[in-house]
């Protein structure tokens, strides 16, 4: 036992509990956002994020509440600041903003906010945070928009405070732009205060463990994280693996098509071969298209490493200019994910014939918002006589494929973290009643493990008056969640008048004075031989009415 | 509750102890029984049976029994409850499974939601449709309902959940569902979640009303037998039932509303840590109870816990929100993470130790108590650092084996770090700590607080071996340690008042504000909680406490704001808005501008008036000698082994005062006083720890 080896171990133990403090001051600022945030897209998806960085913009920590698609985007969004803004330049009390799809996390309605950190004089760290505002003008929260112009107001690159002076300019334009204005300011205000909390805790920490650079604690935490990942690299055999998927697109079908390659120490998906961007809003800029592949991969190779510039290091994700994938300015891309949730199961696919047997199903993928108004109270003139003005959003979530072992989740968000939102408070917003939110029997794609189910939902108006919903985020009514080792696919969505009439664009449909709206969202992909399910399964998703009786018949050649 | 020379018992059964307080004038007696699952009123007896027998007591001469069960919550988890049905608005049958429908891991593609307590076939739609402005879309068919409760009948069903669509404010067809039921069912236990849960959120309510439904037979049964057996027994006081909200309530309501028990075991401890926040003058502490599996930390303010109303029982990942079942009842606002002495620590893929939340329990323990434990533990860490006794641990119950906690230390964290000799076991206190000091400042900030500006108690077996250090961590100049830390949550049922929290949503947008219309509401409501606790309170006077849940109208969390005890008016609208605005920037160091605020929920408890406890005074301090020798204990300081001289709690009087580096031994744990602090014994024999350097804020 000797000096040397106390003061090393002491370095050792400190480093963790450091890194520890790190992971809670940036889970602190996550958790001021989704309390303070408007507008249920945060609320209850999470849709924020919130981050450390070091001097050269690599992410040391990152709050684990939050959504998939703000992990890569985040950690590349400090580098671009970064370009635009060098270090050297910043001074204690600046905050930088921009809501730009490219530099930031991939639509207008994220904005991203950096503040440095300073300890004394010298800058030490950057905190970065982001959330989903309410609204940005334009189009609002649809795939209508031809290009990025008609979907809002975009703010590059710009000082949002200036050594604690807060730009009035900026948000004299921004809020001039807004249908909520009061609340994307609370928003926007909010991340700049959570910043300055996570400055507030660093200097704690730092003057707690009598760090004067957080440089040797940055590198300590990048570089085991990297190590684990290419430790778990090492379990998928080095080789090109392919897979491809059509999904409905807008107006025209979208192809996906991925080669990964897997190598010692990085894992690459080439989307290669994708279809050229769409013309409406549904376009993945490559840096939400990396965080959801990179999401796919991790769930699979390394669930538990915490996300940082280490870890992510070895994924990576490339694509055309100009793809589905990779849109370039002007493109629009408000409901980018609608391509980019499905990207999860491209990963999937890709690692389904590395790693046989460990890899699950399909699933529903992106969730289907339903956004509900009254007919006509979008545009000027109103809503009609005795009718109440409303604009309410609710969202549908269908089945996650079956997994190794397991069936797939029933109505679950896969991989969006979106929650429900309930019927109560939708119906308390509006005139609207949902007559039924149940499970859709059959739906689950068959195998021997199920795919999990989709729901209906039916709504109708207690006033006698027209109402709209937007299909514009409807995807796999054409092709379904797929199965995988001799599994079947889950149902394809659908969406119809309860007369019978058949919706199948993504317009801006009118529901008829007393008529009502259904659909139905697709069900999870089946994992292995539908004849090989155990029969008690199939008998106990009978008694419950998972599957019925001609389904059980059907799917598994089974009669009891 | 009543005076304090009167003779007062209290029983709080937990998952291995069943624990038995008795206090006779200013002495108390105390025992610990094991468990007994099966029918836990035998080891209550049996304790009693001790601490009668100890104390020369004569069972008619209890004045009050208070009692606390984790009966509920053992239920809920083990799936052991009654078989329940769940009768629901029809095309709403699968809200109960679909939950909140997103995944509470990101990343762990294998994670499973929360199986439901009705199972689909016993979830049974019923034709009825009410909007949500109250009117009747479509009737209720009583001869439906007939038919149902013949099926229900031929099932065996137990008990039955009512969960219809916006029942919280339109409860017409739920009550004559029962009149129904009650009818064709006598005997079968009806729930309704128009009187359990009234609050909009169909998932939150419907599953509330279907835990307590399914607890509720049980209880039931388990509470009867308890009083006859008391009856039988001669103890003929009345007994009273600790609450998840820190109050009691009488055995009749406890009955009908058992899903309010669940957390009683950690609400006895807040009501604890309040008590002695007043009896030492405290207006902000930190409660901090560390236990065998678990620490939990709650902040008090003026001796009132923080209270809030949404719950998660029987979570299948410990620690991980959303893996258990929502209930919104009252309960005290605390974070509870996987911090305590038998967590195991383990090195994870990216070198880090972790510690918990899995937790070697009591058997077989950690590795040091020889039982065959093989995981490196908390409670190995402290020994081999010198904060526990090996020979006088549990009062020398249990001889403790420290080559046993080094082989799994250097085994499971030495090796994998090159970490050797003590050094293992200070990485894991250290973590263990860091964790605990995290979920604390989290805790602090989500309620708008400065941590550093709290007084510490800490209680629990496990948290006078880590408060000084915590403290030390979070700025924390002080720390207080009442007696009998082991058995602080069955003290804290003595401390808690009767007390009856009725809640209802209604939500109003502050520009529509309608004194007149709320007062009518709050009045039924004050009506209600006063029908329940009358009963019990006798003479003693009464409090209300009436509360709102504001927002800003499109925000999703919303901050409770009390109301001034007099009927509202309508200025209030513009006096409450600036109390939430003034309450919302001391959280959130902002307010926004030109926004209508909403209420989303309104609440009246109405609780007897609890006495002003006599203040603890510090006597000129008496400089100690050392006692008991001394012990090579970790000094995180100094980072080094040192030698911190020892003293036995019971020889010291009040005035006593140490200064730190030193240990404070007894039966139960030691206390580990710091070097920067010194230790001082109040009046009431509490160990008061300050340090010389002040906090940190």
């Amino acid at each position: 036992m000797n000096a040397n080896h106390s003061a090393n171990a002491l370095e050792i133990i400190h480093q963790q509990v450091m890194w520890n403090r790190l992971i809670a001051v940036v889970e602190e600022q996550a958790q001021t956002i989704l309390r303070t945030a408007f507008g249920s897209v945060v609320r209850e998806a999470g849709d924020l994020s919130a981050g450390i960085y070091d001097l050269e913009g690599r992410m040391i920590a990152q709050a684990v509440t939050g959504t998939p698609g703000h992990v890569n985007t985040m950690a590349r969004a400090v580098d671009h600041f970064l370009a635009r803004f060098p270090v050297a330049g910043m001074k204690r009390g600046d905050v930088y903003v921009t809501n730009d799809p490219w530099l930031g996390t991939g639509h207008l309605f994220d904005f991203v906010v950096v503040s440095p950190a300073f300890a004394g004089d010298e800058p030490v760290a950057l905190f970065a945070s982001t959330c989903h505002v309410i609204d940005v003008g334009g189009r609002g929260f649809t795939a209508e928009a031809r290009s990025i112009y008609e979907e809002g107001i975009a703010i590059p690159h710009m000082k949002l405070r200036d050594r604690g002076q807060l730009n009035e300019d900026f948000f004299s334009i921004l809020l001039a732009n807004s249908r909520n204005p009061v609340e994307v300011k609370g928003d926007i205000l909010s991340l700049v205060s959570c910043n300055d909390t996570g400055e507030a805790r660093l200097r704690d920490m730092m003057a707690e463990f009598g760090l004067k650079s957080i440089a040797p604690l940055a590198d300590f935490i990048i570089d085991n994280s990297r190590d684990a990942m290419i430790n778990a690299i090492g379990a998928v055999p080095n080789g090109s693996y392919r897979t491809d998927m059509e999904l409905d697109g807008y107006d025209e079908p979208v192809f996906i098509r991925a080669e990964m390659k897997v190598a010692d120490e990085e894992i690459v998906i080439d989307y290669h071969g994708t279809s050229r961007a769409s013309a409406y809003g549904i376009n993945s800029p490559l840096c939400y298209t990396e965080a959801y592949t990179c999401f796919g991969l991790k769930c699979i190779i390394a669930p538990s490493v915490p996300n940082n510039h280490g870890s992510l290091s070895v994924f990576r994700a490339v694509a055309e200019e100009g793809s589905a994938v990779h849109p370039v300015h002007p493109s629009p891309v408000t409901a980018r994910h609608v391509i980019g949730q499905m990207l999860p199961d491209i990963a999937f696919g890709c690692l389904s014939s590395a790693l046989e047997g460990q890899i699950p199903a399909e699933s529903a993928g992106s969730i289907w918002v339903l956004p509900f108004a009254n007919a006509g109270s979008n545009s000027a003139g109103g809503a009609g006589a005795n009718s109440s003005v409303f604009n309410v959003m609710n969202v549908g979530m269908g089945g996650v494929g079956a997994r190794p072992g397991k069936d797939g989740l029933s109505v679950t968000a896969f991989p969006s973290g979106v929650g429900a939102i309930p019927v109560e408070v939708t119906e308390t917003e509006s005139p609207l009643v949902f007559w039924r939110k149940e499970f859709l029997p059959d739906s689950g794609g068959p195998g021997a493990f199920r795919g999990g189910l989709g729901q209906v939902i039916e709504v109708g108006n207690t006033e006698d008056h027209p109402f709209t919903v937007s299909a514009a985020t409807f995807d796999r009514m054409r092709n379904p969640a797929r199965g995988r080792d001799g599994g079947r696919p889950g149902i394809t969505g659908a969406a119809r008048l309860a007369s019978g009439k058949e919706f199948t664009d993504k317009a801006v449909h009118t529901i008829p004075q007393g008529e009502r709206f259904i659909v139905e969202l697709p069900g999870g992909g089946g994992l292995g031989n539908p004849h090989d399910r155990q029969p008690a399964r199939i008998q106990s998703d009978l008694e419950a009415g998972y599957i019925t009786e001609d389904g059980a018949k059907k799917d598994y050649g089974f009669s009891g | 509750m009543t005076a304090p020379q009167a003779n007062r018992l209290a029983a709080d059964i937990g998952g291995t102890f069943t624990d038995i307080v008795l206090e006779t004038g200013s002495f108390r007696h105390t025992t610990k029984v094991l468990t007994t699952p099966r029918a836990p009123e035998q080891g209550v007896m049996a304790g009693i049976g001790q601490v009668l027998d100890e104390a020369d007591v004569a069972p008619g001469g209890i004045d009050v029994f208070v009692h606390g069960t984790t009966l509920a919550t053992n239920a809920l988890i083990e799936r052991k409850g009654a078989r329940t049905a769940f009768l629901t608005t029809e095309g709403f049958r699968d809200i109960l499974e679909m939950g909140f429908e997103k995944r509470f891991e990101h990343y762990d593609i294998f994670m499973d939601k929360p199986d439901p307590l009705v199972p689909r076939p016993l979830r049974i739609p019923v034709r009825e449709r009410v909007s949500g402005r109250g009117r009747i879309l479509a009737p209720l068919d009583a001869e439906q309902v007939k038919k149902i409760a013949g099926d229900l009948k031929a099932a065996g069903i137990e008990a039955v959940a009512v969960g219809l669509m916006h029942s919280y404010a339109y409860p017409a067809h739920e009550q004559a569902i029962r009149d129904v039921l009650h009818e064709e069912l006598p005997g079968v236990t009806v729930c309704l979640s128009s009187e359990v849960c009234p609050e909009i959120r169909e998932y939150e309510r419907f599953s509330t009303t279907c835990a307590n439904a399914y607890v509720r037979p049980l209880m039931s049964g388990y509470l009867h037998r308890l009083q006859n057996m008391l009856d039988e027994r001669g103890v003929n006081c009345p007994l009273y039932l600790m609450m998840s909200g820190g109050g009691l309530t009488t055995l009749d309501n406890a009955a009908k509303y058992p899903i309010r028990l669940v957390e009683s075991g950690p609400a006895g401890g807040a009501m604890l840590a309040g008590h002695v926040a007043r009896e030492c003058g405290i207006d902000n502490a930190l409660s901090f109870d560390m236990g065998g599996t678990t620490a939990k930390i709650c902040l008090i303010e003026g001796g009132d816990p923080e209270r809030s109303r949404s719950f998660e029982v029987a979570r299948m990942y410990r620690d991980s929100k959303g893996s258990g079942l929502p209930v919104r009842i009252p309960v005290i606002e605390m974070v509870e993470i996987g911090a305590g002495g038998g967590s195991i620590a383990q090195v994870d893929d990216m070198g880090r130790i972790n510690v918990g939340p899995s937790s070697a329990g009591s058997e077989p323990g950690p590795a040091c108590y020889g039982l065959g434990g093989d995981n490196a533990t908390v409670t190995d860490a402290n020994l081999v650092l010198g904060k526990l006794d090996p020979d006088n641990f549990a009062g020398g119950k249990i001889t403790l084996v420290p080559e046993k906690s080094n082989a799994v230390l250097t085994r499971d964290i030495g090796d994998k770090l090159g970490l050797e000799d003590f050094w293992p076991a200070v990485g894991i206190t250290e973590m263990v700590e860091e964790n605990m000091a995290n979920a604390a400042r989290v805790h602090a900030i989500e309620r708008g607080k400065v941590i550093g500006r709290h007084t510490m108690v800490a209680f629990g077996g496990g948290a006078p071996l880590h408060a000084g250090r915590l403290a030390q961590k979070l700025g924390i100049g002080k720390v207080v340690i009442p007696k009998g830390a082991g058995v602080g949550s069955a003290i804290g049922f003595l401390l808690a008042p009767l007390s009856y929290e009725v809640v209802r949503s209604r939500a109003v947008n502050f520009s529509d504000f309608d004194a007149g219309s709320l007062n009518s509401m709050l009045d039924d409501m004050q009506e209600e909680a006063l029908g329940v606790v009358r009963e019990g309170a006798g003479a003693r006077p009464l409090v209300t406490t009436r509360i709102v849940e504001l927002r800003y109208v499109g925000q999703g969390h919303d901050l409770r704001i009390p109301l001034d005890d007099r009927p509202l008016v309508q200025a209030d609208a513009a006096t409450l808005k600036a109390r939430f605005e003034d309450h919302y920037r001391e959280i959130y160091g902002l307010t926004i501008d030109n926004l209508d605020i909403q209420s989303v929920s309104w609440s009246v408890t109405v609780a007897t008036e609890s006495d002003d406890p006599a203040q603890a005074r510090n006597p000129a301090a008496i400089p100690m000698e050392r006692l008991n020798g001394s012990r090579h204990i970790y000094d995180p300081g100094l980072a080094e082994m040192a030698d911190y001289p020892v003293y036995w709690r019971f020889d010291l009087q009040p005035g006593a005062e140490i200064t730190g580096p030193a240990v404070i031994a007894e039966d139960e744990t030691s206390t580990i006083v710091p070097a920067q602090f010194t230790a001082s014994i109040n009046s009431f024999d509490y160990i008061v720890m300050e340090n010389r350097g002040g906090g940190s804020a």
